[in-house]
């Protein structure tokens, strides 16, 4: 039904935007309604879960400024030992068999704010010929208005020495560039909270790749 | 896709550019800054999987997910059917599939949206599965109705239902929206056309499939739906994948 191109090859199914009524269909309790005994993406770790215990959060801006209230967040992430919960990751060592390493959330419709709690992932082997990265998240962001999921990644602000390792990190050229994708430590009801804004468009225009 | 392979590039020809002026929330929501291209490393081809525990019986059938006892949503009754490819037509099997919609008359049961076609009682408007080992995927439902939106003065969604797709890797997540054959507001539709390509839009837009539906019953429609490929690639300094 799809045409194959002439290398015989089907082509993506293109994009669209996720609109202002993703909730529904995937975070159905913000769009103000229980319908699935099992919210995918709600938690990220369970009691017996590896690793130290950090909340990630932060508000995503437009380009005027405004908070985008309406927004979805996804994240992906290694477990505490750097390992991702996936065949792929063929690294050496322990892994946490109780950690996936996904989740998703929206921006709260009032306050824009968007949050997860999770554990902090370790640092990971980077691609071949290349060093390790340092410990980071996923973000993928869709939204009203915006028709292709946008990608980045958070990185921790008190990572420095990893930081300045990471393959990712020093393509950025730009150093005001590079700290967009490097989230704000703080200290809250004793445990660290990492600020994590995200501006779309502008002024400090957070680095988003083609992945 | 092989658990060593990793992703051809996206083609951005294929997908609607981030800034589109005719839908007018793009403008202060598209990047300025061209994207950094990153060679996949393994935050990229790897991604979360999910299992059918993880996943209700009626999880694939809105006309009864959130139906009353004795209830039944108001509307045109439809299966929605197709396959998950990858870019070498290969099915992708296991992957979760969720979609979302209005109900028959345009409205989304959504704390937002104020359209005053009213909420049906019978109809949350979502569901998910999991593709099976040849990579289809399967739900019931009933056809959307247009939906009026604050765009142009006088814009309205052609009936369509979201879907959000997972691949094996986080870099092949996708959402997207399929449309019906012969609507005419397709023509007529800004979302749409952020889409550069004409046979790009035909693609988002699914067939009468009389062959699949259930007669004196539910009438049915075929959409596939194209995840980026994996590629041979030089991991580990052997060649691997595929």
């Amino acid at each position: 039904m799809i045409p194959h191109d002439t290398l015989g090859y089907l082509p993506e199914t293109p994009s669209q935007t996720a609109g202002p009524y993703v909730h529904i269909g995937l975070i159905p309790k913000q769009a103000g309604f229980d319908i699935f005994a099992n919210n995918l993406g709600e938690a990220l770790f369970g009691p017996d879960t590896e690793g130290e215990r950090i909340r990630i959060e932060g508000r995503i801006f437009d380009g005027t400024g405004a908070l985008v209230r309406d927004a979805l967040v996804e994240i992906w992430q290694a477990d505490a030992h750097g390992r991702f919960d996936h065949p792929a990751d063929r690294q050496p060592g322990p892994r946490d068999a109780g950690f996936r390493g996904w989740g998703r959330t929206g921006t709260d419709f009032e306050t824009g704010l968007w949050a997860f709690e999770t554990i902090k992932p370790g640092r990971i082997a980077g691609r071949s010929g290349h060093g390790r990265m340092a410990p980071h998240i996923s973000l993928w962001i869709v939204a009203r208005g915006i028709n292709l999921g946008l990608a980045t990644r958070l990185y921790f602000g008190d990572e420095a020495e990893a930081n300045a390792e990471d393959p990712v990190l020093r393509i950025v050229e730009q150093p005001d560039r590079r700290r967009t994708l490097i989230a704000t430590p703080s200290l809250r009801d004793g445990g660290t909270v990492y600020t994590f804004d995200i501006r779309l468009q502008g002024d400090n225009e957070t680095v988003f790749f083609d992945i | 896709m092989h658990a060593d392979s990793e992703f051809v590039a996206r083609d951005p020809a294929a997908h609607p550019p981030a800034l589109t002026p005719i839908y007018k929330t793009s403008v202060f929501r598209a990047p300025h800054r061209p994207l950094l291209s990153l060679q996949n490393s393994l935050s990229e081809v790897t991604g979360p999987a999910f299992g059918q525990h993880e996943l209700g019986p009626l999880d694939n059938d809105l006309v009864r997910n959130y139906a009353q006892a004795g209830g039944a949503p108001v509307g045109e009754r439809i299966i929605v059917h197709g396959r998950v490819l990858d870019g070498s037509a290969r099915p992708v099997p296991g992957v979760l599939v969720e979609f979302w919609q209005a109900n028959a008359g345009g409205r989304y049961r959504h704390r937002n949206d104020n359209y005053d076609a009213p909420i049906d009682p019978n109809f949350g408007g979502c569901g998910r599965c999991l593709t099976d080992a040849e990579g289809r995927y399967a739900f019931r439902t009933v056809k959307p109705g247009p939906y009026p939106y604050r765009n142009r003065v006088n814009d309205w969604r052609p009936a369509h239902i979201h879907f959000s797709v997972f691949g094996s890797g986080f870099a092949q997540r996708l959402i997207t929206q399929m449309y019906f054959e012969g609507d005419p507001l397709i023509r007529h539709d800004s979302i749409l056309q952020t889409v550069p390509d004409p046979a790009a839009q035909q693609r988002l837009v699914a067939l009468l499939d009389l062959n699949a539906s259930v007669p004196l019953h539910t009438l049915a429609y075929r959409w596939d739906i194209v995840l980026r490929g994996g590629r041979s690639t030089l991991f580990e300094n052997r060649l691997q994948g595929n």
